[in-house]
């Protein structure tokens, strides 16, 4: 890895040497272990690590639970009854798979905020940041195939929902969105095929992750880790090896996160899922209102909120393509937002605005946020969610391609220290003794 | 109470009694957190609930005429259910006290008063295929896979099967019907 710095590891036995010369996989090892990190990363940062568990867990569980589920639309539904049933322990691996997909989007989204606040997109990092986006990508194809897999109702009407985003293509060239729909389902409608497919697709994908996330680690370990005050590590002293300071911090907030996860497995393992997919799939009945899993929720509202077929879907994606050109929308040269003031109220309401738009995408279009007055039926009427979602819709949208560029040109921002030391020390640099007794008791 | 006689004999943080204590309860914990952990995603390959719920199966035999064999499946594995004739019971009794590599009387391999049925596990004891009636010196059943060779009572006789045709648990429940497991 090109930016570590000369490794320090020494084989010490014969074989180690005669391994080190021809593949030299423990000095891998130690190089990563101890790889300079800034010393000043919060717990914000622990969310990388928490992320490479969470993706662990999920192929651990996931190739478990295809030991036993069969792929097959007259069969999905009870086989994984069989496996809430009568699989030793089976009810406990499907709601850690099933749960750990939520809990897996909950870290990604904390991750992603915090390059998005500290700036960790920015040069020298934006391949960095755009194989993250690939990850983030591909987990949500990966997390939308497993949600079909049960085969219940909302199983089945996301499929179905889903595969006709690509209908919309008939706008543009009639019947190329037919073409792909019917090549995406493999028949005139979602079906046994479709399922099938999904499912092999679902055990590929998390490979491909798996294989992403190496490339991820690897552009993290050439420019190395930005941190929170977004200056560039300057000289030795503004870092510590990753061993035993990352892997201990990391550590323990991969056990607090673990705890959240552990309650929602063993205390509510459904509540964050749907009751109509306790029903089997039935290509007659649309269960009366459709929801996707909440991690999708906002990019549902910004569909929803365009009365345009096209325009809908291609806002929604757009919605994630502005993530991979934020390295070039944010013109300003200081990284983290500590020192952009301006830029911290205008993310913290991107924030306030992604979940807004998330709310609004668990409620019904024609709900009513503010009453104004009432209908001749006597139903509420005025300030609906699909107006609230224009709303924070526009202002996603605008906080990429208006605030970030404009701002970074216009804003003042406030005084960025010269390194990482001189915050952390206020000012003083640490004496001798004082940096040999702190080693003496770590 | 052990915190404070601690600090006043020894520099806080560089007991070495403590710091061992936490490094051994750290990895014990680890260890017991992490096999706690394995046992599930270990014993889910273990038989199923529906699986070990199958333990059993009913047979009616009445269509079954002398000189005929069923074969059912129990377990996943087949069950012979043979309508001996008196000429194969006479030589499997003749044979009783012949030397063989898992000594057994016919009698003991089948019920009281029910001479003509032999049930077995249609498994080879030496590495489980399933044997055929009707082939072998002893005209019993004979192993396609390494030539193992059963008489009439279903017992190794030639071949390197170590022990007899297994008879499984089971009891006739009424004139014609048999039940397995």
């Amino acid at each position: 890895m090109s930016g570590h710095p000369p490794s320090t590891y020494e084989p010490k036995t014969g074989i180690e040497r005669w391994l080190d010369a021809r593949l030299p996989i423990i000095r891998l090892g130690v190089d990563l272990m101890d790889f300079p990190t800034p010393k000043n990363l919060n717990y914000w940062w622990t969310f990388g690590g928490i992320l490479a568990v969470c993706l662990v867990t999920q192929i651990l569980t996931g190739v478990i639970l295809a030991m036993h589920y069969v792929p097959n639309g007259d069969m999905a539904f009870n086989s994984v009854e069989h496996i809430m049933r009568d699989v030793n322990y089976g009810w406990l691996i499907r709601y850690i798979h099933a749960n750990g997909a939520s809990m897996f989007f909950l870290a990604v989204y904390i991750h992603m905020a915090r390059g998005m606040y500290y700036g960790s997109y920015k040069a020298p990092r934006e391949v960095l940041w755009l194989l993250g986006c690939i990850i983030y990508l591909l987990m949500m194809a990966t997390a939308f195939m497993g949600y079909v897999l049960p085969w219940g109702q909302m199983s089945f009407a996301g499929a179905v929902v889903i595969t006709n985003l690509f209908s919309a293509f008939d706008q543009i060239i009639p019947g190329l969105g037919t073409a792909i729909t019917t090549w995406l389902w493999g028949g005139f409608a979602v079906g046994g095929a479709t399922l099938n497919r999904f499912f092999s697709l679902h055990f590929l994908l998390p490979f491909m992750i798996a294989g992403v996330v190496i490339l991820h680690i690897w552009a993290l370990h050439v420019p190395g880790n930005n941190n929170p005050t977004g200056v560039e590590v300057k000289s030795k002293e503004d870092t510590v090896p990753f061993h035993p300071y990352y892997t201990v911090k990391d550590g323990f907030a991969i056990v607090a996160f673990f705890v959240v996860f552990a309650w929602f497995v063993f205390f509510a393992p459904e509540a964050l899922g749907h009751v109509d997919n306790q029903v089997m799939a039935n290509p007659l009945v649309t269960p009366p209102h459709i929801v996707p899993e909440w991690y999708f929720l906002p990019f549902y509202a910004i569909l929803r909120s365009i009365p345009q077929k096209l325009f809908g879907v291609l806002a929604m994606f757009g919605s994630i393509g502005m993530l991979f050109a934020l390295p070039w929308l944010d013109t300003s040269k200081v990284k983290s937002m500590r020192y952009r003031p301006a830029a911290r109220v205008f993310f913290l309401l991107f924030v306030a605005a992604a979940i807004g738009l998330g709310w609004c995408g668990g409620k019904e279009p024609d709900d009513v946020v503010i009453a104004l007055g009432k209908s001749e039926t006597g139903d509420p009427t005025g300030f609906s969610v699909v107006w609230l979602s224009r709303i924070l819709a526009t202002y996603y949208f605008a906080y990429f391609i208006l605030i970030l560029p404009i701002l970074g040109l216009r804003e003042t921002p406030g005084q960025v220290p010269t390194n990482i030391s001189t915050p952390v020390l206020g000012g003083a640099a640490m004496p001798a003794g004082a940096a040999a007794q702190a080693e003496k008791k770590g | 109470m052990v915190d404070t006689a601690n600090a006043v004999t020894h520099t806080d943080g560089q007991d070495p009694s403590r710091r061992d204590f936490i490094h051994i309860a750290a990895a014990v914990g680890t260890v017991g957190g992490a096999a706690a952990l394995a046992w599930p995603l270990i014993d889910q390959m273990n038989p199923s609930g529906d699986t070990l719920a199958l333990a059993s199966v009913e047979y009616d035999f009445s269509k079954v005429a002398l000189g005929q064999q069923v074969s059912i499946i129990w377990r996943g594995k087949p069950v012979f259910i043979r309508h001996r004739t008196p000429a194969e019971i006479a030589s499997a009794r003749a044979a009783d006290h012949a030397s063989m590599p898992d000594p057994q009387a016919d009698s003991a391999r089948v019920k009281p008063g029910k001479d003509e049925w032999l049930v077995l596990v249609g498994v080879c004891t030496h590495l489980g295929c399933v044997p055929g009636f009707g082939g072998g010196e002893y005209r019993g059943w004979l192993c396609p896979c390494h030539g193992s060779v059963y008489d009439t009572s279903g017992r190794i006789r030639q071949g390197p099967a170590p022990k007899n045709l297994a008879v499984p648990d089971y009891t006739f429940t009424g004139p014609t019907k048999v039940k397995i497991g």
